[in-house]
């Protein structure tokens, strides 16, 4: 059963790295040339002040301990408390990630809806005007960067237009939150006009944040049609008449997709980027531009806990394409 | 017997970067019901683009085709608009048996899945005229046909002598052999009842030891059922065992095409005679063919064997030689046919 | 050397990689000659406060900025910044990553093991985001945020050639090289990176491209090089103040981001088809 092994090997190092991410995390944080208790302090505490607080928040002790003690925290769920806003950081972040969610996940559904049938279409047409133009999209798509496209959007559907919001994730008060998911939330309120109202804010930043990752997959598609396209078995179907739809998108895609999914993770790592970029500009309020505020104030309790939640989600997703990977290709359980 | 398939005169040739390619050069070629044809050549004579251009499945956008018919019972096949080909002809009165029975399958669906495909869109009980057949994507494959068909799939597995037709359904075509493979090639080609198989050299990328069943199979399935086979091989050892007649093929034209008793007793073009000579012996010497196989972008003019042929005088060079009939069924295109010692 | 002028040709050939090459040597003759080609070269670290936010004219040809300085010559001498950052950021990270790569994958194993799994937790953070940490820890500089792209690009080049050597390390000629007798560190410099050369040279041009977008995104959100340093990153985010208005604030400094990094991108995609061939797609028939 090479499959349960490979998906055993995969779960044996996932506690691993994530400890390893802690350490690095944890040592880059800890060099940080500015002392986090004399900012907390405020500019008129004594030296004795500054010291009882350190002893409070346990920074007196050596870092070694320091890391022991965040690893006996991490391990029941406590992230720990900001330094500046005293609030438990595993609320903050779990009220933040619906935000984030909601927006990556409207990304995703645009560069696949959109990414697979046009990296298809010019692999189909290659060489046409239609795959020329294609091309060109995609790479200025891999090209442009993020927060400048925002930027650009706001001016000419925001400022010029005023056909968007500006920024933000709803003006004024969201639908009654059941879900922290704004377009459930509105669904479940039959709320319709609220719903368009959530929509509209969050077009221009899925938008952007959908480009570089619908242009991956409509490279990532369209190589992998005409890897298949030229196979054997192709021809053998055409030879015996099955309808050329047909072939397409069901034999040849069901086989160009399997490298494409190789690279979900990949892209999942594009849009964890984007994110982080994209939700400062837009004023999103989900985790990206959380991580980004605390690392602007070094809050770095607050950093880490950013950061091992992406780096578990990351971890979690590339053993979840190891599984479908072998799920989808029956060549790779031999 | 009954004329089914005929070539005439069919000239084709492919852009590639050095130019066009002149694969086919009048190539003709008749096949009745029922005979198993055998179109013999070295690699690159065109003998497997002659067999893609009946199944109408030639590269789209390099394949350019300059002249000739493809008449199969009555009908010239290059005036179907290729929907029309796909739908009536492909798959159903022409099938077709792979080279490569290993790439030839997908490889992400089971075995049972991409029978079961061909029968919904190829089976015999089909209804032509579905509306199916303009959503291809949407079509429904009715429960009852289902049924009749998979009691049909199951009995031709056993008669290609594939065992417990179940199990091998239900897997994937890498957990097959090859001769597996191709014995499920075989029982595909015969599932729509056709009038013609293509098999385009069905032997070659198995064991030596496995070719002689597919073969014997291939040849007792078609008599049985009356089906009419074109065989492409570049072995005449393997065209001597299983054909009815066999037609040889040089450099895009057919030189030679004769019953095949007559054709192993009595080669008249000097191309056939060559061939022959370079069978192994029995003492095991072997005899090439001296000189090379000619350029297709820039073909010598008149018999594209000429270069290679002692006998070949200037009228070889200048003008292609017209079929001559030296027997019933027996044709060649040579000024200078070598004539049995009468 | 006929195999690299036979490679260049190629290049030449393809008009997207020919765009891309003439768009990387536009910006490195840009980078030197700024003060040559710049209108306005005091401009940069000058300002002109009665100027400020004029939109382009035939004098400032892209506008001025918040300062009255002259947005061309600042995107000029943004150039000297943008290819220093990317220089030395890729080479450094080729520097660690390769060598990690080739060992671990040379001796395969626990070593090779570990050392991927080391990469695997580097690559488990985005990339953006222990940019910005380690830019913000060490502060805001052109060395930190070199420091920290260098930090979070090495894994890339150590998972490529980890798998390159792997792949290679079984073919006949290594094994008859180990058999005479040659030295693991012989073998791994003389046999080993030439044949994985080509990997390394595509995935570092498509890297400059990377690297110059993480770049101008540590210098938007503030962590790159200091004002009044002409940093093009910087310079879009302090245009958003004066968005609607200044349009033009923008535009010339986001036009060029994009215009470089599609110049490594077409490069690289251009040298992957011919060093590749792997990757290169066979248009031909089988026949």
């Amino acid at each position: 059963m090479r499959r349960l092994e490979l998906i055993l090997s995969r779960l044996a190092w996932f506690i691993p790295t994530l400890v390893g991410l802690t350490v690095i995390i944890f040592t880059v944080s800890h060099i940080i040339p500015t002392d986090p208790v004399r900012i907390l302090a405020g500019e008129n505490a004594t030296a004795e002040q500054i010291e009882a607080l350190r002893v409070e928040l346990g920074y007196d002790k050596p870092l070694p301990v320091q890391l022991l003690s965040y690893f006996r925290d991490v391990a029941t769920g406590n992230l720990g408390v900001s330094i500046y806003t005293k609030r438990s950081i595993a609320e903050t972040m779990w009220h933040r990630l619906p935000a984030t969610l909601e927006l990556t996940f409207a990304a995703i559904f645009l560069s696949v809806v959109f990414g697979i049938p046009l990296g298809v279409l010019s692999a189909l047409r290659r060489n046409s005007l239609f795959d020329h133009c294609l091309r060109v999209v995609t790479v200025s798509g891999l090209a442009v960067a993020s927060f400048w496209l925002a930027m650009e959007l706001q001016f000419l559907f925001s400022m010029k237009l005023a056909i968007a919001p500006l920024n933000g994730r709803i003006a004024g008060f969201g639908p009654d939150e059941v879900t922290g998911f704004m377009i459930v939330d509105s669904l479940i309120a039959g709320d319709l006009p609220m719903l368009g109202l959530v929509l509209s804010h969050l077009a221009l930043p899925a938008v952007t944040l959908a480009l570089p990752a619908a242009a991956t997959i409509v490279r990532f598609t369209r190589a992998g049609v005409l890897d298949v396209i030229n196979s054997s078995f192709v021809l053998y179907a055409r030879a015996m008449g099955i309808p050329w739809s047909l072939i397409v998108w069901k034999y040849v895609l069901r086989n160009a997709l399997i490298s494409t999914v190789t690279q979900i993770g990949l892209i999942f790592g594009v849009l964890l980027s984007g994110a982080v970029v994209i939700e400062t500009v837009f004023d999103w309020p989900g985790l990206g531009a959380y991580a980004v505020n605390s690392i602007l104030q070094s809050d770095y309790k607050s950093i880490m806990g950013f950061t091992l939640w992406t780096g578990a989600m990351f971890v979690i997703v590339n053993l979840l394409v190891d599984i479908l990977h072998t799920l989808i290709d029956p060549r790779s359980n031999r | 017997m009954t004329e089914l398939l005929a070539v005439r005169d069919l000239t084709l040739g492919f852009r590639t970067d050095a130019g066009l390619a002149r694969v086919l050069d009048g190539v003709n070629l008749t096949i009745d019901a029922g005979q198993v044809m055998g179109l013999v050549g070295e690699s690159g004579c065109g003998k497997t683009t002659l067999a893609r251009a009946v199944l109408g499945v030639l590269p789209r956008n390099a394949a350019e085709i300059a002249g000739g018919e493809i008449v199969f019972k009555g009908r010239d096949l290059l005036k179907f608009s290729p929907g029309a080909l796909a739908r009536d002809i492909c798959g159903r009165a022409i099938t077709f048996i792979p080279q490569d029975p290993y790439g030839s399958f997908n490889p992400v669906f089971t075995i049972g899945t991409q029978i079961m495909e061909i029968m919904k869109w190829k089976s015999p009980r089909r209804v032509t005229g579905h509306w199916s057949e303009h959503a291809p994507l949407l079509g429904p494959y009715p429960a009852e046909r289902r049924r009749a068909d998979m009691e049909t799939v199951v009995a031709l597995l056993d008669a290609v002598q594939l065992p417990q037709p179940a199990q091998i359904l239900r897997k994937y075509p890498h957990e097959l052999s090859g001769g597996q493979r191709q014995r499920l090639m075989i029982a595909m080609a015969l599932l729509p009842e056709p009038d013609l198989v293509i098999a385009d050299e069905p032997t070659t990328a198995l064991d030596v030891t496995i070719q002689a069943q597919i073969l014997g199979l291939i040849r007792r399935l078609a008599n049985e059922r009356n089906v009419a086979v074109l065989f492409t091989t570049h072995d005449l050892g393997t065209a001597y065992e299983i054909c009815d007649a066999v037609t040889v093929m040089y450099a895009g034209q057919e030189v030679e095409s004769a019953p095949t008793d007559r054709f192993f007793a009595a080669p008249a073009h000097p191309y056939t005679g060559k061939l022959l000579a370079s069978l192994p012996r029995h003492d095991g010497e072997v005899a090439g063919i001296p000189g090379e196989v000619p350029n297709l972008v820039r073909p010598p003019g008149g018999c594209r064997f000429h270069p290679r042929c002692e006998r070949a005088s200037e009228a070889c060079r200048s003008g292609k030689p017209p079929a001559e009939m030296l027997d019933p069924g027996h044709s060649v295109r040579c000024f200078h046919p070598v004539r049995p010692a009468a | 050397m006929a195999v690299w002028r036979q490679v260049l040709w190629k290049l030449l050939r393809d008009r997207a990689t020919f765009l891309g090459a003439s768009i990387i040597l536009s910006l490195i003759l840009a980078a030197i000659l700024a003060p040559v080609l710049s209108p306005f070269p005091e401009d940069v670290f000058e300002f002109h406060t009665a100027n400020r936010l004029r939109p382009p004219d035939g004098v400032n040809y892209f506008g001025t900025d918040r300062m009255g300085s002259d947005i061309l010559s600042r995107l000029l001498f943004g150039a000297r910044i943008t290819i220093t950052i990317a220089l030395i950021a890729v080479g450094t990270a080729v520097a660690v990553g390769v060598p990690i790569g080739l060992v671990a994958g040379y001796y395969g194993a626990w070593p090779g093991d570990l050392l991927m799994r080391v990469s695997d937790i580097f690559l488990a953070i985005p990339q953006v985001v222990l940019a910005i940490a380690i830019a913000q820890t060490l502060g805001p500089s052109i060395e930190n945020v070199i420091l920290a792209l260098s930090a979070t690009y090495w894994p890339f080049w150590a998972r490529l050639v980890y798998a390159e050597t792997r792949s290679v390390k079984n073919e006949i000629f290594i094994e008859s090289a180990i058999a005479l007798g040659a030295s693991p560190a012989r073998v791994m410099i003389l046999h080993i990176l030439p044949n994985i050369s080509s990997a390394i040279i595509v995935r570092t041009s498509i890297g400059m491209g990377a690297t110059i977008l993480t770049a101008a995104a540590l210098g938007f959100l503030g962590l790159g090089a200091p004002p009044p340093a002409p940093e093009w990153g910087r310079m879009i985010a302090e245009s958003r103040d004066f968005l609607p208005e200044a349009w033009w604030y923008a535009t010339a400094p986001g036009l060029a981001i994009f215009l470089v990094v599609m110049g490594f991108n077409l490069l690289g995609d251009g040298l992957r088809d011919i060093l590749d061939p792997r990757i290169r797609r066979a248009g031909g028939r089988n026949d």
